[in-house]
């Protein structure tokens, strides 16, 4: 579903994509771990060019991402993302943020678009918070919004971008289980996170980063057991340790 | 007293016609610079090297021009390449397109006001760089820029005189001049009811902009 062939990327002197090599079949879950600045969450925004890349080719589903224009917001309806700080329109109620891609988008009419939303919103649990602004919601109620926004489009692949690193403790939970539904429906998924609870229970394959290279891809079991370089060591040594 | 107001009741209905004259000046002004503006403010942060350049162009020239000359160059050179009309439409024209260039820089700060986030979902969920320009950021834009925008539409509103100096009649400023110069009544007066013919339009404009300001705040 997506392939990543000889990735590269600068940010100025700094190279944060260092020949990225990356599969991801359909169906399939895979979980992107690694310290701060390894440039995991570069490579998700990378998928649907919301960041540029110098070198190499990225497909998503046989096609390679077109240059910016129609065609690429034709390639980004079909790609799913959820963002570390939600970024829900904030001018707009809940429901109308799930709606605006399908109306916008798909061409639907609004009450197809209206129906379609507030089933999203019954399945991430939040139908009753249909018609409230954003910012009237928790952290967690928002980002379930924007998975239900993302899902409106009916996406062939979803993006997840640390989608639980801006939540308190007690919220994370929701929008995981949101993610493991989802998961376990079949949809295709990268998530870029720190949940490794999430990675051991719902993955089929951890990817990790360290200094904008993928050092390991091995499945969850293999990498939290028996991890082969001495960067993952160090960085599970790290998380583990408490 | 009320002799020396004579000048203004006397003409009290010219008065009248000259502040009809100037508000009609000032709403095809006022909504020729928003449309205008807003559309190089557009052009300004476009995805497109070419528009961005015509953008930037459009506000280094007519922002840095002293409003006379924009009106001179309309008034004198529209004709000569061979574009007749009404003085009072080249003096409309000139106020708008120099007007556009400051209603652009404001709706640009508020464009860049609007968290990157924001155009980032929008383009994620498949929306092209103008549908996420009009649905998404420019709204929440237009919120935080009420007061500057207010601050522009009100100089314009004053910047209309320059057009009724310019020989366009039926408006205040023109009146005004034609009173005192050709009739020779006396200047205090007719100045102070010229003044009040302003103070008519602007001061309600800004108790408006205050209203539309609380209105369309939102908390986010």
């Amino acid at each position: 579903m997506i392939r990543m062939t000889a990735v590269d990327k600068h940010f100025g002197d700094l190279h944060v994509l260092r020949d990225i090599n990356l599969e991801v079949a359909s169906g399939e879950v895979v979980v992107v771990l690694g310290p701060s600045g390894s440039g995991k969450s570069t490579l998700c925004r990378a998928i649907n060019r919301l960041e540029p890349i110098d070198s190499g080719t990225i497909e998503v589903d046989g096609a390679e991402l077109p240059a910016e224009g129609k065609a690429l917001a034709k390639l980004r309806s079909d790609v799913g993302m959820v963002f570390q700080q939600f970024n829900l329109f904030a001018h707009k109620t809940i429901a109308e943020n799930v709606m605006l891609g399908p109306i916008k988008v798909r061409g639907k009419s609004k009450s197809e678009a209206h129906d379609t939303a507030m089933q999203l919103l019954e399945r991430v649990g939040i139908a009753n918070q249909a018609d409230k602004y954003p910012a009237q919601l928790s952290g967690g109620q928002q980002q379930r919004a924007a998975i239900a926004r993302a899902l409106a489009m009916a996406p062939k692949v979803m993006l997840f971008d640390e989608p639980t690193s801006a939540l308190d403790p007690e919220m994370i939970n929701e929008v995981l289980e949101a993610m493991v539904t989802l998961a376990k429906e079949g949809m295709t998924m990268l998530v870029v996170t720190h949940e490794m609870g999430f990675a051991r229970g719902a993955a089929h394959r951890v990817v990790f980063m360290s200094d904008g290279e993928i050092v390991e891809d091995a499945t969850p079991d293999t990498f939290f057991s028996n991890p082969t370089s001495d960067r993952a060591k160090d960085f599970l040594g790290k998380i583990l340790a408490h | 007293m009320l002799d020396y107001f004579a000048p203004v009741t006397d003409n009290f209905g010219l008065f009248v016609d000259a502040f009809l004259g100037t508000l009609m000046i000032c709403l095809y002004g006022a909504v020729g610079s928003l449309v205008l503006g807003t559309l190089i403010a557009s052009f300004r942060v476009s995805p497109l090297p070419p528009l961005r350049a015509v953008g930037t162009a459009w506000v280094t020239v007519f922002r840095n021009c002293p409003l006379v000359i924009v009106l001179f160059f309309f008034a004198f050179g529209l004709p000569e390449i061979g574009i007749n009309a009404p003085f009072l439409w080249f003096g409309i024209t000139g106020l708008v397109v120099y007007t556009s260039a400051f209603v652009c820089e404001a709706v640009r700060s508020g464009i860049n006001s609007v968290s990157a986030g924001q155009a980032e979902a929008a383009r994620s969920i498949g929306l092209t760089f103008t549908q996420s320009l009009s649905t998404v950021v420019l709204p929440q834009a237009l919120r935080t820029v009420v007061p500057p925008l207010g601050s522009v539409i009100i100089a314009m509103f004053k910047n209309s005189a320059i057009v009724g100096a310019f020989g366009v009649g039926g408006e205040l400023f023109s009146t005004f001049a034609t009173l005192v110069s050709a009739r020779g009544l006396s200047i205090i007066p007719v100045l102070l009811g010229v003044a009040v013919g302003y103070l008519l339009i602007t001061v309600p404009a800004g108790f408006g902009l205050d209203v539309l300001e609380r209105r369309v705040a939102v908390s986010r």
